[in-house]
């Protein structure tokens, strides 16, 4: 993107266009991370399962020509892994941070192993949405390019938000994350909410792996993510297990990565890795301030191990 | 699930007799070797479907990793920064944290070795080798012991803070290699100013092993020694065990997890410093190699016993080291390792469920 023709404008342009194209894998990993956490386990796996995804995805758009079918396969891969987790951290005694950074080593080894042939060709990506073709700068049009996903994941933010207050399923996540013994006191199975919880975690995960593959970057290799997954537990706190927050911190978070470049495109290039620490700063800044010794991170699920 | 059921039950309630001793650590060896094999059955089931022969697969691996002396030592200079690392995570656990910041540690670690070992290279070698260790252990100790402190002081859980701790460390490495700290002459990869030859600490006479491996060692014994045998150690240990019961003992909890984090932390930086100063003579991208996390599953293997973390690592690296020989070889993809790795991470951790459910195991009444 060229940003000297509009000067010190393009700064904000091309961060509301970053934020828009690179915060949907965030958007979907802390959406699946946020309902996991709603129900008491946390999955520090999701690194691992984002990058599964972007692999299924991409190798199953290579062959089978159609990138919604990869996107649908990223999400089962990513469902798959979800229940391996669940189930393993089911067992008594096991600790799930430990098993959720196995699982990250398990599923980016497994997904470099099958993604070998995928490296080189040139498979069909996912059409975006020209939104912003009533405008005349480029600029603008190519910031309000929108893949569909992202749409999807907004809807779903929403969903998840209404559904998490209104449902039986809502509650009852809720229910079990909070306390388990109140759940099983009202006759519901704790680990098999949470295997579940988790499995649709890693679908969640999945899908957003396979946008980094089919949309944005837009290709597979091994060095596809840049962290994506393992940011989400950070974004989950941040927008504290509210998944409209989740949606917000995601075009934060994505905004934040998008600011380095665009300063460096009007010549400021000092500071670029500085800016893209500012959410891991802003997020620690806010445990900081809301934390206290004596009492848990306000919103926080009450059995999450981390949070006690 | 509490982060106090990881902790090794061992010591929690004191062995009585010698053969009840026997029968723990029975358990501590069979355990993990079991699941191993149950790993290898896993892995070998899935390279027979793909076509290859599982035992062959196994016998270039150990080609690879322990059948000669050559393999030993690329075995064991990837074990070295591995070991380090996993005492990051270690020695907190025994006071009841459970810290993922080691990566962290490490680069930051590397980064205060580079700059104090070029400020320092007009002196002898021996004082620019010690500045670089402790400008990097004081660091790396304090990066972690900040995690510490954040839970004590604040109540911020220490696991995702020392994560977010260690991205902020990774921004700022990257920011100062290719910013403030660059060596103008460092023009494809950005890398600190060289600290020079003479200042490097270099490899151990008749072996083609950095130092790092020493260091390694000699952290993991005095660590163990630390723990298991002194006062301290116990008190450590307590605090892991139940805080309340710590208080009311009169210890001095605080301080004692800001140790135990600086130690760890310490161990952290010292292999980015081994890293920096016996391998690539500067600091750059190369040091962010994922060592910190690799360190966190060693650390979990080896039950958070600073002497098993030796074996466990070697093991690591071992595996790590044969991914090449797969590779020429059966014309495996390089991944193949991560594959092993990651199966066998995953049935060992699972296999933490079995601990005290074997009868034979378990020490006899009297």
């Amino acid at each position: 993107m060229d940003g000297t023709s509009l000067g010190w404008w393009g700064v904000p342009i091309a961060v509301l266009g970053g934020a828009i194209r690179v915060s949907t894998p965030f958007l979907f990993v802390s959406l699946g991370e946020c309902l996991t956490e709603k129900s008491g386990r946390i999955n520090l796996g999701l690194e691992g399962i984002l990058v599964m995804g972007a692999m299924a995805g991409y190798g199953i758009s290579y062959l089978t020509g159609s990138p919604w079918l990869g996107v649908l396969v990223a999400g089962f891969a990513g469902l798959l892994l979800g229940l391996l987790h669940g189930t393993v951290c089911s067992l008594p005694r096991v600790n799930d941070i430990a098993v959720g950074i196995g699982l990250m080593l398990f599923g980016t080894g497994f997904a470099f192993f099958l993604g070998k042939p995928f490296v080189q060709p040139k498979a069909p990506t996912l059409p975006a949405l020209h939104l912003g073709d009533w405008a005349s700068s480029p600029q603008i049009q190519a910031a309000l390019q929108i893949n569909v996903l992202f749409i999807i994941g907004l809807i779903l933010a929403l969903a998840m938000s209404w559904a998490f207050r209104n449902t039986r399923w809502g509650l009852v996540v809720r229910m079990v994350g909070d306390s388990a013994d109140a759940a099983r006191a009202m006759g519901y199975q704790v680990n098999l909410v949470r295997v579940l919880s988790t499995a649709v975690g890693g679908f969640l995960a999945g899908v957003g792996g396979s946008f980094l593959s089919l949309y944005y970057p837009g290709s597979w290799n091994e060095g596809l993510s840049s962290g994506q997954g393992l940011m989400a537990v950070a974004l989950v706190i941040f927008a504290r297990w509210r998944p409209l927050h989740c949606f917000y911190a995601a075009l934060l978070f994505g905004g934040a990565s998008a600011l380095g470049p665009a300063l460096q495109s009007v010549g400021v290039s000092s500071g670029y890795y500085l800016f893209n620490a500012t959410p891991y700063v802003l997020t620690l800044g806010i445990m900081i301030a809301t934390c206290s010794p004596r009492r848990n991170l306000a919103g926080a699920p009450g059995e999450l191990s981390v949070t006690r | 699930m509490s982060s106090s059921a990881v902790l090794p039950v061992t010591g929690t309630r004191p062995a009585a007799f010698p053969s009840d001793r026997l029968r723990r650590a029975a358990e501590a060896i069979v355990i993990p070797v079991g699941a191993l094999l149950v790993a290898m059955i896993v892995f070998g089931a899935f390279m027979s479907m793909i076509g290859k022969d599982p035992l062959e697969v196994y016998a270039l691996i150990y080609k690879g990793a322990f059948s000669s002396g050559f393999a030993w030592q690329n075995t064991l200079q990837r074990a070295a920064p591995l070991i380090l690392t996993a005492l990051c995570v270690a020695l907190p656990a025994q006071t009841g944290l459970i810290l993922i910041g080691g990566e962290g540690a490490l680069v930051l670690g590397g980064l205060a070795a580079a700059v104090i070992g070029h400020a320092l290279s007009g002196g002898s070698p021996m004082t620019v080798k010690i500045g670089m260790a402790m400008a990097a252990m004081f660091v790396g100790g304090g990066w972690i012991a900040l995690a510490g402190a954040l839970r004590h002081y604040r109540g911020v859980n220490e696991t995702i803070s020392s994560l977010l701790l260690t991205y902020i460390a990774i921004a700022l490495f990257n920011h100062f290699v290719e910013g403030p700290l660059r060596d103008p002459a460092s023009l494809n990869k950005p890398s600190t100013m060289p600290i020079g030859d003479a200042n490097m600490v270099g490899h151990i006479p008749g072996m083609d092993v950095h130092w790092g491996l020493v260091y390694g060692i000699a952290f993991c014994i005095v660590a163990y020694v630390l723990v298991r045998h002194t006062v301290h150690g116990f008190a450590l240990r307590i605090v892991g065990g139940n805080v309340r019961a710590a208080k009311l003992a009169g210890l001095p909890v605080g301080i004692l997890i800001l140790v135990s984090c600086f130690l760890g932390g310490a161990a952290a930086g010292l292999a980015g410093m081994a890293e920096v100063a016996a391998v690539h003579g500067s600091a750059n991208a190369s040091l962010i190699a994922g060592y910190g996390y690799a360190g966190i599953l060693v650390s979990f293997i080896a039950r958070h016993n600073p002497l098993a973390i030796l074996p466990v690592a070697t093991l690591l690296g071992g595996i790590a080291a044969s991914g090449g020989m797969l590779q020429r070889r059966l014309d495996l993809p390089d991944a193949t390792v991560l594959v092993l790795e990651g199966i066998a991470f995953m049935v060992i951790l699972a296999s933490e469920t079995l601990y005290g459910r074997f009868r034979m195991f378990q020490p006899r009444e009297t």
